[in-house]
């Protein structure tokens, strides 16, 4: 069978293409598939109604959910490990329904994931704890090779890719990552960790027009209004709820 | 190929505060001044989408591109200096406005105790209380000389707030009334007054009410939005150059900014300042801008950079303790703070403005009685309420995880539920502590970076035990359920970020051995060029320092007048 002919066989059958992908893992769908694969996955996902969705209206209809820099499995992975750094819990949604995967995907396809305004020439040294970061490479080099660690180390482990682990399973996984006890080759595990950590923070809480913080459920969980124009009014007085408005509401076309 | 434009009376290098201020007040007396910027242009409407953390906050949207010039630090000179590749201890302005375009708006006069420092420590305690290799000097300009100059300062600016009663005597009340006060802020105000000290909003440069200042420059007042530190105000309500100073100069017809030009070398013959070669960074072309009178106004990194690159002044020789570009490098101890957790007590900690917050000077100068402590000076003690943006302020109990459920569900509970008491710690001058130039590292244009040499001393750690422990007594008696107290300074980290309120390298002084400029901001060694900024901080005080660079300012303004009419030194 040819290849063309083995993919339409599979995806002939959507059950069928369920049990591959969850049989396979991201590493060999990826090599088989390709492209064709990443975008089916996102869609898949969609199908399935959340919070988000009811919200929205589904994030079908949300251009922004969609790839600029990561792989399908580069995504997938960063989409899981950012929902055990901030889980769905009873304050309110995670990561993944915040949607702070694409939110670090947009981020790593621009200057912050280049370095544009980062002083970048060498020579490069290793310097001490008190002199920060001095490596060589920018963040899309440190998710490529973090994300491949993160995978790598679950294989290892438990001879699994790291979506199909058990919550307990992915956070022993991240917990060696943040201790920095994972060797990676061009970074360290600890940075790779607090670099996501970081960027998955961002996600929950920066203004929606970054693709995160879906429907400011961040900023509703944390009671931060946003963009407002004044508290002059509330200034003085106790604690307060304001309802959260984006920056979408001040920009007229 | 350098092109060379026709002489103009004063050229400023950098259009921040004190360019500002200095070319409003020569242009109202005729005098022609061209400021050069490397920067772009900014005004009020381009903050219409202000309001957003990401970008302007943690992407540092209004800071310098450090790919094109950063800064290399080590701990001490056995360390190898590296740079500073992304930010993280300060930051650095660019843009016309300068560090004044995103600033908070905290707006201080330093203390009498703090110009005299030296004689006044030794006066007191002995000079045996100063230790070997701290080099701290007397300002060559008291408290009440500079005074006239604060207060011409803070009218144009429209300074906001209520006496101090631990500070220095003022000739007039603040120009517009103190800053409306927060629950938070009450209960600062009240704890403290039990406790004995003397608490006082803090003064500000946000704008309490709609002011028309004497230049006849009407702002409008501050509506509390949350948006200052690191953001440019979309009201204008916050003093900054753009609104203020800028406009003044521009409506004489005298002066001309010109942004997106560098500033490469000072140039320098027999003594004098002749002008300044820039380059045209939109187009690469090279400039020589010839002038009467060179105002080098870059803070700190650019104004002791820009010295050495071009050769001018006797460099600080930290072996010999000799020369002074460079010398008394200072920074700012703000690590001695206390976080109160509240479980039933939530606070608008979301609004705010930069520039609001209560304080005590109790434990500031020398205010309070140093005989049995190891420490000099100390810092004011602030409850601050700038408006706690989501991404940066997740504050968790010490001991909680930091990622996962525990602390999504801990930092969502006290995010309007904790409150931070923080000392400003004042920071003395060392031998050991300076700004030199780089032997590797360069910048775009092939010219070395300013390197830092610095690290926090037992001076330090001590006045860092000491406020941090006050800071929690006060937010256990404000009814914290928990309070942690963080009094452990460790070694200075240049990748966290403490202050902007780097100071030194060109300092002030009554002495031409031991001092670059005197109290004009006038270099001795070259009579025409006006050294301007907290670079002539001889050390740094227990407060921000932009107060003091506007009223050395309106001084240097006064001084460049004198010396275009009679020339030679001013003092």
């Amino acid at each position: 069978m040819s290849e063309q002919k083995k993919s339409n066989a599979i995806l002939d059958k959507k059950s069928s293409r369920r049990t591959f992908i969850k049989n396979s893992g991201l590493t060999v769908g990826g090599v088989v598939l390709g492209g064709a694969l990443g975008s089916l996955l996102v869609n898949d996902k969609q199908n399935t109604p959340t919070n988000t969705n009811e919200h929205s209206g589904g994030t079908n209809s949300n251009p922004n959910v969609a790839l600029m820099y990561f792989t399908p499995d580069q995504y997938r992975i960063t989409e899981a490990a950012a929902e055990r750094i901030f889980p769905a819990d009873e304050n309110g949604p995670g990561a993944k329904e915040l949607l702070v995967a694409y939110y670090i995907d947009h981020q790593l396809a621009g200057a912050w994931g280049m370095g544009s305004k980062e002083y970048t020439s060498g020579p490069f040294f290793e310097g001490a704890d008190t002199q920060g970061y001095q490596g060589r490479q920018n963040r899309q080099q440190i998710f490529q090779i973090g994300l491949k660690g993160i995978q790598d180390q679950s294989l290892k482990t438990y001879e699994k890719s790291f979506i199909e682990l058990s919550e307990e399973e992915q956070d022993a996984i991240l917990s060696e990552f943040a201790d920095g006890n994972v060797e990676l080759r061009g970074t360290s595990s600890a940075h790779f960790f607090g670099v996501l950590r970081t960027a998955t923070i961002e996600g929950a809480y920066a203004d929606p027009l970054y693709g995160g913080n879906a429907n400011m459920e961040g900023w509703k969980m944390k009671n931060f209004p946003g963009h407002q124009m004044s508290f002059v009014n509330i200034i003085e007085k106790e604690f307060t709820v304001v309802e959260p408005m984006a920056l979408n509401s001040q920009h007229k076309h | 190929m350098v092109t060379k434009l026709p002489k103009v009376d004063v050229v400023t290098i950098g259009v921040g505060w004190s360019a500002g201020i200095i070319a409003a007040e020569l242009t109202k007396k005729g005098k022609k001044v061209v400021g050069l910027e490397r920067g772009k242009e900014r005004k009020t409407e381009d903050y219409y989408m202000a309001h957003d953390e990401l970008r302007y906050a943690v992407r540092h949207e209004m800071m310098q591109d450090l790919s094109k010039e950063t800064i290399t630090f080590r701990n001490n000179d056995k360390m190898r200096s590296l740079p500073m590749r992304s930010y993280g201890s300060f930051l650095l302005g660019v843009g016309v406005g300068g560090s004044g375009a995103h600033w908070n708006g905290q707006n201080f006069r330093f203390l009498p105790y703090d110009f005299e420092l030296r004689s006044k420590t030794i006066e007191k305690y002995g000079l045996d209380k100063i230790p070997a290799d701290m080099t701290i000097q007397d300002w060559g300009i008291t408290y009440d000389e500079i005074e006239p100059y604060y207060d011409q300062y803070e009218k144009m600016a429209g300074i906001s707030g209520e006496d101090n009663p631990l500070g220095g005597k003022r000739s007039n009340p603040f120009p517009t009334p103190a800053m409306k006060k927060t629950e938070a802020m009450r209960l600062f105000d009240d704890t403290t007054k039990r406790m004995g000290y003397h608490p006082y909003v803090q003064p500000s440069a946000n704008l309490s009410e709609n002011y028309t200042n004497p230049d006849g420059i009407s702002r409008a007042a501050c509506q509390y939005c949350g948006f200052c530190e690191r953001f440019g105000c979309e009201y204008g309500a916050k003093a900054e150059p753009g609104v203020t100073v800028l406009p003044v100069a521009q409506a004489t017809g005298n002066f001309e900014v010109r942004p997106h030009s560098e500033v490469r070398r000072i140039l320098y013959t027999n003594g004098k300042a002749t002008g300044v070669l820039y380059t045209d960074l939109t187009t690469g072309e090279e400039f020589e801008q010839p002038a009467d009178v060179v105002v080098l106004s870059g803070y700190v990194f650019t104004n002791v950079r820009l010295l050495l690159l071009s050769g001018i002044g006797r460099p600080y020789d930290p072996t010999t303790g000799t020369g002074v570009i460079g010398k008394n490098y200072a920074y700012q101890i703000r690590k001695g703070r206390a976080t109160g957790f509240f479980d039933d007590h939530k606070f608008n900690n979301f609004a705010g403005a930069g520039g609001l917050g209560m304080i005590i000077d109790d434990f500031n100068g020398d205010n309070f009685d140093h005989s049995d402590l190891d420490f000099i000076h100390g810092g004011m003690i602030i409850l601050g309420q700038t408006g706690q943006r989501p991404i940066a302020n997740n504050q968790v109990p010490s001991g909680t995880k930091s990622w996962g459920k525990e602390f999504k569900d801990a930092s969502l509970k006290y995010t309007n539920a904790s409150l931070t008491v923080s000392g400003e710690g004042a920071s003395m001058a060392y031998k050991q502590h300076f700004l030199d130039l780089d032997p590797v590292y360069k910048d775009a244009f092939g010219d070395p970076l300013v390197r830092i040499t610095f690290d926090f001393e037992e001076q330090d750690r001590q006045l860092t035990k000491f406020m941090a422990e006050k800071c929690g007594e006060i937010l256990k008696e404000m009814g914290a359920n928990h309070v942690d107290v963080s009094g452990d300074l460790g070694p200075y980290n240049v990748a966290e970020y403490q202050s902007t309120h780097n100071t030194g390298g060109v300092i002030m002084g009554a002495d031409p051995e031991t001092s670059a400029v005197n109290n004009y901001s006038q270099m001795w060694d070259v009579e025409n060029l006006f050294v301007v900024g907290a670079s002539s901080f001889p050390q740094n005080a227990g407060y921000n320092p932009t107060g003091t660079v506007g009223a050395l300012s309106y001084r240097a303004a006064e001084g460049i007048l004198k010396y275009m009419e009679k020339g030679g030194s001013l003092i």
